[in-house]
């Protein structure tokens, strides 16, 4: 090899060797406090939860149209605000193709059922007793909801409170043509 | 660049100081020194050899062993730092706002700075993570910049070398022989039995032995390369989970981080050592220190879900179960689950009397199980107590309406709806703990009886498959440094002078007592002339001064 | 006689051993003309046999114990450094047959004698194994680590005796301040023992109550008279001092009590040594140091670390690791006591790439390996009773 070619081989070796290392550490300190999360596009995995009168729900049963999933408790006063849009926005989409799937975090059947009455809720509401589907959406905080559009696939994912206005665009966002 | 070619006739690397051949010295400074320098045998290390881009000034940067000592001094000392006070994760608060306050309150103005700074959470700032990657980054290095020219000289040097390079050796001696043919002869003989691999070659003789132990430095430097390589893989998702979980007697959970696994805690166990068990050699320190714990255990049973079925579907099936101690965790499937915490008495149930005000009498006792509540509890003589709604953690009244804080049965309330003969409408009663509202004046009222109370054990999910690659990267530092500090390269050179003598010279990587104490020996059966070790001063002017006696 | 009663004997006689052969020792270093001299004197016969005599009781002491407690005694603050003062002495003999210099036991026995006087400080009754202390990585992780920092300490000792021969003690200078301020720390442990064993004899006790950090109520007990008082403290003793000034609540005022009190005793026993001797104490203790050859000094304290770098990694971090992955679900948690060792493993490797890249031999490393020792002892120390960790069992 000629002296040029040997130190130009040289210069890519240590540049890749430096660039290697370099990425390495930018890598260690972006991936610090990262788990692995559901992120928008991604499919939402199935699940099978019981409702209060004892039926199954799958997930996978509403292939095809939107899934308005909302996670929630009857202890969490936002929770509590949102309800009252949710079921009016269930009525006026049910027919479009958006259904509400609502997840309740291991509470007593009891409650729960006092709560729907209350409300008047009439979408259905599956408790989630081992907190599984909880663990595979990562939930953390409460509310949290889970836009999910006709292919199965997160449009997006809200944890917040959301006013009714929100509660209209977001179904209207995942309603199948 | 140009090569320097040695009077013997061999082409050295530019920057070399003793020829790789027959070791005269090749530098201005090396001709002049009493002792030569035999770090890396003289031979030029590869980021002496190039310095123009800035790729290559960056590679010299960290080839440097002085630069790779800096480093090591800097993450000793932020280290240190972070121990000043504790870390960001042993303190009982989280939130931005409750840690500036928690270090202020505690530590004071120092804590605030110390906060400030970013120090309660050093281990995780990027400024630590740097200097971590720069120490990586200097191992790989000055590795590899060593190692090779290292490996190459050792190859490539010769028996016989030039009297200036014995010379210069920290062991040296010459004087005259009276037969130095026979003396080689008896040296390599006594050398051999001293296991070290004997060459010879025109009237001069190497022995050397251990050369292996060299590599020691750079089989722990891959060790650890390995081992922070391990570390970085973590970040990859899949490669590490690090959950903890909050589990009541009686519940089955799923496990956070291990999908398709549950745990149900049957029972959670606390014991401390007795007076009567731990007899008297355990007694005096009962005494002193009042309890002491002994164990803390989860009963627990591990499922798995039916193959197939979906999260949330109660299909599983049994996997086994176990007893969770500290120092002994639960595995399967590649997790480990801990026993890592425990809260006690959290509420289970509480029991209840319908009792007529007026009189006493009661309608007899009700168990409502606070997880699970019931909506109805038959009584005797036709009454029935209906639970309306609950509220497990009570928390006032807003807007008219009861709240409950959490779904955590701290502070249970209910509202009850008693019907009894006398008032088959029924009678509301709003009960809470130590504390009994009423709409309109009741007849009948619900009496707190008793309540059972669980345990809730706190467990912590671990999955790490890095593990097995920490646990090599550990091992082969172990043997790389035991390699190289069990073992010692010790080489002796012995030639014939150029006036009939012998030159004698030793060389060791460390252990030169030892070497000394071989020396001896070969020159005692071989009757070499004596040596001196340049270095200590002391034990000559000792020898000399018994010599005067 | 029970085991543990026989166990605290054989430590009494082991300490006594080491006592007498100092003596010994010293009288071989005073002794020797010559360097054969010194090498093969009597007296130095005499005093590595009494150092192997208290050796053994010293061993004895550990495995009577052992048997009776039914764990390795190595589980808080007294096993631990009584167990560390004797891999410093079985170290120290080891060094001793490969070298012969009856220097090195004229210093290290004195060093192991202060860690025991220091060890029995703490309480010394037998103690129940906790939750997290259950399994056999104790007395792996444990003793391999001891073993490690003992071994490591040897080249401080080699390090100390290399500058008290090598400075020059008639002449103001950095060193002779620095060598000063080390054998003045020695003389502080010393004044702690002493004055701690004093109110310890008188049976000297205070309790208070005060507010702890997290504002719970909690009790103390002073063995010393309290210069500073708890948080809040409420005084339970009549008839004791009242404390100078309440501290906040991080600050264990019952620990700095005890600092300060031992600082004072440390001083004033320092200044009593000066004023009879009227020099510096390094001076007086430099004809000691004189008859060692420099140059085996910096060999043996550079081999201590060589020896002692691979056992200590492997005992204060790779089992250590280990252990903490199986007893705290991580191997690595940043505690301090973690963090600690790391940084004296740090310090090591930074000592070795010192000396063999660098050509940092001679005093540069004697200072080096003196410094080492000092961040060990801080680790055992400091750590464990200052900086709250989860390692504080004692």
């Amino acid at each position: 090899m000629t002296k040029a070619g040997k130190k130009k081989t040289r210069l890519i070796i240590r540049t890749i060797v430096l660039l290697l290392l370099v990425s390495a550490v930018v890598y260690t300190i972006a991936s610090k406090d990262k788990v692995k999360v559901l992120a928008v596009g991604d499919k939402a995995p199935d699940f099978e939860l019981v409702d209060l009168e004892g039926n199954k729900h799958r997930l996978s049963d509403y292939k095809g149209e939107g899934v308005f999933l909302n996670f929630w408790g009857t202890w969490c006063p936002p929770c509590k605000k949102e309800m009252p849009y949710i079921e009016r926005q269930h009525n006026a989409f049910a027919e479009k193709g958006v259904h509400v799937l609502s997840v309740n975090i291991a509470e007593p059947h009891l409650k729960v059922e006092t709560f729907r009455d209350q409300y008047g809720l009439t979408f259905p509401i599956v408790i989630d007793k081992s907190k599984s589907v909880m663990e595979v959406f990562n939930v953390g905080i409460l509310p949290a909801t889970y836009l999910i559009n006709k292919d199965g696939k997160i449009e997006q994912i809200i944890t917040r409170e959301m006013s009714e206005d929100e509660i209209i665009s977001f179904m209207e966002s995942i309603q199948p043509e | 660049m140009s090569k320097i070619k040695c009077q013997c006739g061999h082409d050295n690397p530019f920057g070399t100081v003793l020829c790789e051949r027959c070791g005269r010295p090749q530098t201005e400074e090396a001709k002049e020194s009493k002792l030569v320098d035999m770090r890396y045998e003289g031979s030029a290390r590869r980021s002496q050899t190039y310095k123009r881009s800035i790729i290559d000034k960056i590679w010299n940067f960290f080839s440097s062993v002085k630069i790779g000592i800096s480093i090591i001094v800097a993450v000793l000392t932020t280290a240190a730092i972070g121990t000043i006070f504790p870390q960001k994760l042993y303190v009982p608060v989280s939130g931005e706002a409750e840690l500036a306050a928690y270090y202020e309150r505690l530590y004071g103005i120092p804590g605030t700075i110390y906060y400030k700074l970013g120090f309660h959470d050093m281990y995780n700032s990027w400024w630590f993570i740097t200097l971590i990657g720069m120490l990586g980054t200097s191992i790989i290095i000055a590795s590899v910049d060593r190692v090779i020219p290292l490996y190459k000289s050792l190859k490539k040097q010769r028996t016989k070398r030039h009297p200036s390079f014995m010379k210069r050796q920290r062991i040296y001696g010459e004087g005259p022989s009276e037969n130095p043919d026979d003396a080689l002869i008896e040296a390599e003989g006594q050398l051999k039995e001293l296991r070290y691999k004997v060459k010879t070659e025109d009237g001069a003789l190497l022995a050397e032995k251990n050369r292996f132990s060299r590599w020691g430095p750079y089989v722990n430097h891959a060790g650890l390369i390995i081992f922070l390589f391990g570390i970085l893989l973590r970040g990859i998702p899949g490669f590490y989970v690090d959950e903890t979980m909050w589990i009541r007697e009686g519940e089955t959970r799923s496990i956070p981080g291990a999908e398709g696994y549950y745990l149900e805690s049957k029972a959670f166990i606390i014991e401390n050592y007795t007076k009567e068990e731990a007899d008297e050699v355990f007694g005096d320190a009962l005494e002193r220190v009042g309890m002491i714990a002994k164990n803390y255990q989860t009963d627990v049973t591990l499922y798995k879900k039916e193959e197939g079925s979906l999260p949330g579907s109660n299909q599983t099936n049994f996997v086994k179960d176990y007893s969770i101690i500290v120092n002994k965790p639960l595995k399967f499937d590649g997790y480990n689950v801990f026993q890592m915490d425990f809260r006690l008495d959290e509420l289970k149930s509480m029991t209840f009397k319908l009792t007529e005000k007026a009189t006493d009498a009661s309608f007899g006792e009700f168990t409502v199980d606070l997880t699970n509540p019931e909506r109805e509890y038959e009584l005797d003589n036709g009454a029935r107590v209906i639970l309306s709604d609950y509220y497990p953690d009570y928390d006032g009244i807003e807007n008219g309406e009861p709240t409950s804080k959490s779904p955590i049965p701290n502070n249970p309330a209910f509202i009850f709806k008693m019907v009894t003969p006398a008032k088959p409408d029924g009678e509301m009663s709003f009960v809470a703990i130590k504390q009994t509202l009423e709409t309109e004046v009741n007849d009948y009222k619900v009496n707190f009886v008793s309540a059972e109370t669980r345990d809730i054990s706190g467990l912590t999910v671990r999955k790490d498959k890095t593990l097995y690659l920490l646990l090599v990267g550990g091992i082969i530092f172990m043997i790389g440094v035991s390699q190289g500090s069990y073992w010692n390269h010790r080489r002796i050179w012995i030639q014939k002078g150029p006036d009939g003598g012998l030159l004698v010279a030793g060389h060791t990587n460390k252990n030169w007592f030892s070497l000394k104490k071989e020396l001896d020996k070969v020159k005692d059966a071989a009757n070499l002339p004596s040596y001196e070790d340049r270095q200590d001063k002391e034990s000559n002017l000792d020898d000399k001064e018994v010599d005067k006696i | 006689m029970g085991l543990a009663a026989l166990s605290a004997n054989l430590l009494l006689v082991s300490f006594i051993a080491y006592l007498v052969a100092t003596l010994f020792f010293g009288g071989a270093v005073k002794g020797a003309k010559s360097e054969a001299s010194y090498k093969n004197n009597r007296w130095g016969k005499i005093a590595i046999t009494i150092t192997i005599i208290g050796f053994i009781t010293h061993v004895g002491y550990f495995v009577t114990r052992w048997m009776a407690s039914g764990h390795a005694p190595v589980s808080n603050m007294f096993e631990f450094t009584t167990a560390f003062g004797m891999m410093l002495v079985g170290a120290f003999i080891l060094l001793f047959y490969l070298y012969r210099t009856p220097s090195l036991g004229l210093f290290a026995l004195p060093i192991a004698i202060i860690i025991i006087g220091y060890a029995s400080m703490f309480p010394r009754e037998i103690t129940p194994l906790i939750p997290a202390l259950k399994s056999y990585w104790l007395t792996v992780h444990v003793i391999t680590a001891a073993l490690g920092e003992s071994i490591l300490a040897i080249s401080a000792v080699a390090g100390l005796i290399y500058l008290l021969k090598n400075i020059d003690l008639t002449k103001k200078s950095k060193q002779r301040f620095w060598l000063e301020a080390v054998i003045f720390t020695l003389i502080l442990v010393v004044g702690f023992v002493l004055s701690s064993s004093a109110f310890k004899l008188t049976g000297y006790e205070a309790h208070f109550t005060y507010t702890d950090k997290n504002e719970q109520l909690a009790k103390i007990e002073y063995n010393y008279p309290p210069l500073f008082g708890m948080h809040e403290y409420e005084s339970l003793t009549p008839d004791v001092m009242t404390p100078w000034a309440e501290m906040p609540p991080i600050v264990n005022a019952k620990t700095l009590t005890t600092f300060v009190w031992s600082i004072a005793s440390g001083i004033l026993l320092y200044l009593i040594l000066r004023l009879i001797f009227r020099r510096p104490i390094a001076a007086l203790l430099q004809p000691f140091a004189k008859k060692a050859n420099s140059q085996l000094m910096d060999e043996i304290g550079y081999r201590a670390v060589m020896i002692g770098f691979p056992v200590f990694t492997l005992g204060a971090l790779i089992f250590a690791m280990i252990w903490a992955h199986e007893a705290w679900s991580r191997f690595w948690g940043w505690d301090p006591k973690e963090v600690w060792a790391l940084i004296t493993w740090l310090f090591y490797a930074a000592f070795l790439h010192l000396r063999l890249s660098r050509g940092w031999e001679g005093e540069k490393s004697a200072w080096l390996a003196v410094i080492g020792f000092i961040i060990i002892m801080f680790n055992l120390i400091a750590v464990n009773l200052i900086i709250a960790g989860l390692h504080s069992y004692a």
